[in-house]
């Protein structure tokens, strides 16, 4: 066995204390990591009232805590969201007190334009299903706009593009709200000048404009991403103002372009659509009051040449005239002759009737009737008295056939015939009565050795009790009066049951022997 | 035709009534009288439109902000 024992390995290691061990792990950290750059996906982020941003940065198999202090977090570009690839600038700090470490992040800028475009894309996604990007949103953009509103930057080349070709075109009052085009303080006071020129009152100190444009030259995506925030493309949702937006070059499309009410691929664009070509215009008024005036003097001048024709169709009123009386000329002309003929005619008629109407014919014709009428009642008698004379010979004639004899004779063999038969019958009846009594006989006194009569002959008798056969002593007992019948005569006995005086029903008194009993 | 008074119109209205009107009177189914009004309102119309096109007075300001970004007035913009 060794002397000296051999210590566990390590053992002469100087001993710390968890405060220095912390330290110093604190100054190692920081000191190594003092300035670094990590790209991660942004996890879970809270924004607690104090202003400062936690968050939690990550990729498949790490998780690295993440704070940014409020006065950084003011001025970042981009605001971090859940989700997104950044690529986050910082230094790495430690907290003793909980064992912990963290970064404290100085910017955060989206990793690359892939991860931009599909942050954008996501956002497109979601703000278009709450409709925010509808057709049916969209207001129409006002025909000539009295004063227009133009949100965008004061110095530069787009707000004097517009101002240019709103020249040429048609001048209008501009109200330019200034607003910083690129940067963190973009989106805010975009989407607070798109707010501000629609609290505007009409009429008010400042004049509302009828129309906005929101304008921006081109730029890199990072540059122009301020049009795309939530906030600037809720303002231009519900702006009631009719909204252009001019974002960028025609291929930059930025969120707003959605929300707004037309979109313009660019500034002088936007301002072409804003209003119309002025001397067109006038050159149009003017064409309309030539229009009007060519078809109001065709108007009439058509009507005069009608008038005009038909005045010379119009026939003159003697000619209109002339046809009229000639034919009541004629008529009256010929008046009197057809009268006259009318009259003759009637006269011809009348002539002719009378003609035909003669007392003589009457008479002829009357005296005629009268010779035929008398011969026929000359002929009337001696006709009757033929036929009277013929049919007595006929009846004469039939009379003589009827002989009283040969009747008498037919009759007199008919009674001997009913003679004969009356006697036949009688004899066959007596016969017949006479066998049928002695059957009878010989029945009637099988029946009487029969009856209970003959019974009686040897000593029976019959009882009976008011009027009904007695066969038990109970009815004997009962029967107020009893009949004996023998064979010469009926014997009558009082029977146990005197009749009542009264006719009331009352219990029947218990028999004498009963009585006994007691 | 609308009942607004054509002094009131906007330049969009009346101009799109002036075409009616003037469509109306091409199309010479009017009666006479009626066509006279009706060339009596167009005539109007006319007019309210060449003075909204002789409104035509360019006029840029830019709004002041307070520290807010509240606006607070305007100032004239010159030489842009």
């Amino acid at each position: 066995m060794d002397l000296i024992d051999d210590p566990a390995p390590g053992q002469n290691a100087p001993e710390f204390s968890v405060s220095e061990l912390s330290g110093a792990v604190k100054r190692m950290i920081e000191g190594e990591f003092s300035h670094v750059r990590v790209r991660a996906e942004v996890g879970r982020v809270s924004r607690p009232r104090s202003g400062h941003v936690y968050l939690d940065l990550k990729d498949d198999r790490a998780v690295l805590s993440g704070v940014i202090w409020k006065g950084v977090a003011s001025r970042l570009a981009t605001q971090p969201e859940e989700g997104m690839e950044v690529v986050a600038t910082g230094r790495l700090t430690t907290f003793p007190g909980q064992s912990k470490y963290q970064i404290v992040i100085e910017d955060i800028a989206p990793a690359g334009a892939g991860a931009l475009m599909a942050m954008l894309e996501k956002r497109k996604v979601q703000l278009a299903a709450e409709g925010l990007f509808a057709a049916e949103r969209k207001r129409p953009i006002p025909f000539l706009p009295e004063v227009i509103g133009v949100v965008t930057s004061p110095s530069g080349a787009v707000i004097r593009d517009i101002l240019h070709r709103l020249r040429d075109r048609f001048p209008r009052k501009v109200l330019i709200w200034p607003v910083a085009v690129q940067g963190a303080k973009c989106a805010p006071e975009v989407a607070r000048a798109i707010e501000g020129f629609n609290r505007l009152a009409p009429g008010g100190a400042l004049p509302r404009p009828d129309l906005l444009i929101i304008a921006r030259g081109g730029g890199s995506i990072e540059d122009l991403w301020g049009f795309n925030e939530e906030i600037v493309v809720r303002a231009a949702a519900a702006s009631k103002i009719p909204l252009i937006s001019a974002v960028g070059h025609e291929t930059d499309t930025t969120l707003i372009d959605h929300a707004a009410d037309r979109r313009a691929p660019t500034p002088t664009a936007a301002a072409e659509m804003a209003v119309p070509v002025r001397r067109d215009l006038l050159a149009w008024a003017a064409e309309q009051d030539a229009r009007m005036t060519q078809a109001l003097t065709q108007a009439i001048g058509r009507r005069g040449q009608r008038l005009v024709d038909l005045s010379r169709a119009l026939p003159r009123p003697d000619t209109l005239l002339d046809g009229p009386r000639l034919r009541l000329d004629r008529a009256g002309d010929r008046l009197p002759a057809a009268l006259r003929a009318t009259t003759q005619h009637g006269h011809v008629r009348l002539s002719r009737a009378a003609a035909g109407l003669r007392p003589g014919l009457l008479t002829g014709r009357i005296e005629r009737r009268r010779d035929r009428l008398d011969a026929m009642a000359m002929r009337l008698a001696p006709a009757l008295t033929r036929a009277t004379l013929a049919g007595r010979r006929e009846l004469d004639r039939i009379a003589a056939r009827l002989d009283p004899t040969r009747i008498e004779e037919a009759r007199a063999r008919k009674a001997r015939d009913l003679d004969l038969l009356a006697a036949r019958l009688s004899r066959a009846g007596s016969t017949r009565t006479e066998a049928l009594r002695k059957r009878l006989d010989a029945l009637d006194r099988m029946r009487q050795t029969l009856g209970y009569r003959e019974t009686l002959k040897r000593g029976y008798a019959v009882v009976r009790g008011d009027g009904a056969v007695v066969t038990t002593t109970a009815a004997a007992r009962a029967a107020e009066r009893l009949e004996v019948e023998f064979m010469d005569g009926t014997l009558e006995i009082s029977g146990e049951n005197p009749p009542q005086k009264s006719k009331k029903s009352k219990p029947k008194p218990p028999p004498p022997d009963q009585g006994s009993l007691f | 035709m609308t009942d607004k008074p054509v002094d009131e119109m906007s330049f969009e209205e009346a101009m799109a009534e002036l075409e009616a009107v003037v469509g109306q009177l091409e199309r010479g189914d009017v009666a006479l009288e009626a066509s006279i009004e009706l060339y009596e309102r167009g005539a109007k119309l006319k007019a309210r439109c060449e003075v909204k096109l002789k409104e035509a007075e360019e006029k840029v300001a830019a709004i002041t902000l307070d520290q807010d970004g509240n606006p607070t007035g305007t100032t004239p913009v010159e030489g842009l």
